[in-house]
């Protein structure tokens, strides 16, 4: 029993396909979309974390570090604009937001 | 090898289960849980794999900066999330259809896929053994000299975002009388006081 690469590349697209399915399912909802996206983001980082071991190459963790800042900065961006928008509208709702008619 | 298997499994088995609470909770405070759970077991799982410096940062920055953050705004927004949920149903055929076959694909991919035997030759900087030095040294080793550029880089990164989310949530409140260094500044003897000559016996008129 031994847990090699395909184990941890499973998990992850597994996590990968319950993001995507995240945002199809909650297309109303944005806080969940960013949520997902958070998740999408984390199965990239174990993909690159499980390579980097496998590989024994340590560029793929400082890869994962630069992924996860990136998503820091994402949520912490996303929350704002989503705060700013509540206080304009008073609503979160995906559909609402259609203010440039696109 | 056994104990590292149960380890595996429990660790993937619970943040899968808990990712698919997140999209499936009818409470987005409780997805907002699940999500953090989902982080910490990616952080057991990258234990497992020897990334134990990644493993702490993800529980650092996820489970104490953005889990929270993500906890403060679901709690401060007053927005009927049941209504927000209605409908979640009506797409589940057409997006389980995508999930599964995305998944399929990726399954087929990872079982059908094997590492080229000359991709060892390409490695850029080496795992050193981890009885010599740790995971967080080397990975400092290189991330301070090669990447450089992209370490400073995820810094500017980290700079705009701070500066985008706090000039996006600040508010001008046109009633309160803020401080205006410029006048301040600019103030001077003639427009601050008035000097007036009082004859004695008299006083002002």
């Amino acid at each position: 029993m031994i847990i090699g690469l395909g184990h941890y590349l499973s998990v992850a697209a597994i996590v990968f396909t319950l993001g995507v399915l995240g945002i199809f399912l909650n297309r109303k909802n944005v806080i969940i979309i960013l949520m997902s996206i958070e998740l999408i983001l984390l199965s990239v980082n174990i993909n690159l974390v499980a390579f980097s071991t496998f590989l024994g190459d340590i560029v793929g963790q400082v890869y994962a570090l630069i992924v996860l800042t990136v998503a820091a900065a994402e949520a912490a961006i996303g929350l704002a604009i989503l705060v700013a928008y509540f206080r304009n509208r008073g609503s979160i709702a995906v559909e609402d937001i259609d203010l440039l008619k696109g | 090898m056994i104990l590292q298997a149960i380890f595996f499994y429990l660790c993937g088995g619970i943040t899968v289960a808990s990712a698919v609470m997140v999209i499936a909770a009818r409470n987005p405070v409780h997805s907002v849980l699940f999500l953090i759970l989902a982080f910490v077991n990616a952080a057991g799982l990258f234990m497992l794999m020897g990334a134990e410096f990644l493993a702490m940062i993800l529980i650092v920055v996820y489970v104490g900066a953005v889990a929270v953050l993500f906890l403060f705004v679901v709690m401060m927004l007053d927005v009927d999330f049941s209504a927000l949920r209605r409908g979640v149903l009506s797409y589940l055929p057409i997006g389980g259809l995508i999930g599964a076959l995305l998944l399929v694909e990726l399954l087929t991919i990872v079982g059908a896929w094997a590492i080229g035997p000359d991709v060892t030759k390409a490695i850029t900087a080496p795992i050193p053994p981890a009885n010599e030095i740790p995971n967080t040294q080397a990975l400092g080793l290189v991330l301070y000299t090669r990447y450089i550029y992209f370490f400073q880089a995820a810094g500017v990164i980290l700079l705009v975002a701070m500066i985008g989310a706090i000039v996006l949530t600040l508010q001008h409140k046109p009633n309160v009388r803020r401080q205006v260094i410029a006048e301040q500044v600019a103030r001077r003897k003639a427009s601050a006081i008035e000097i007036v000559k009082v004859k004695a016996g008299q006083g002002l008129p």
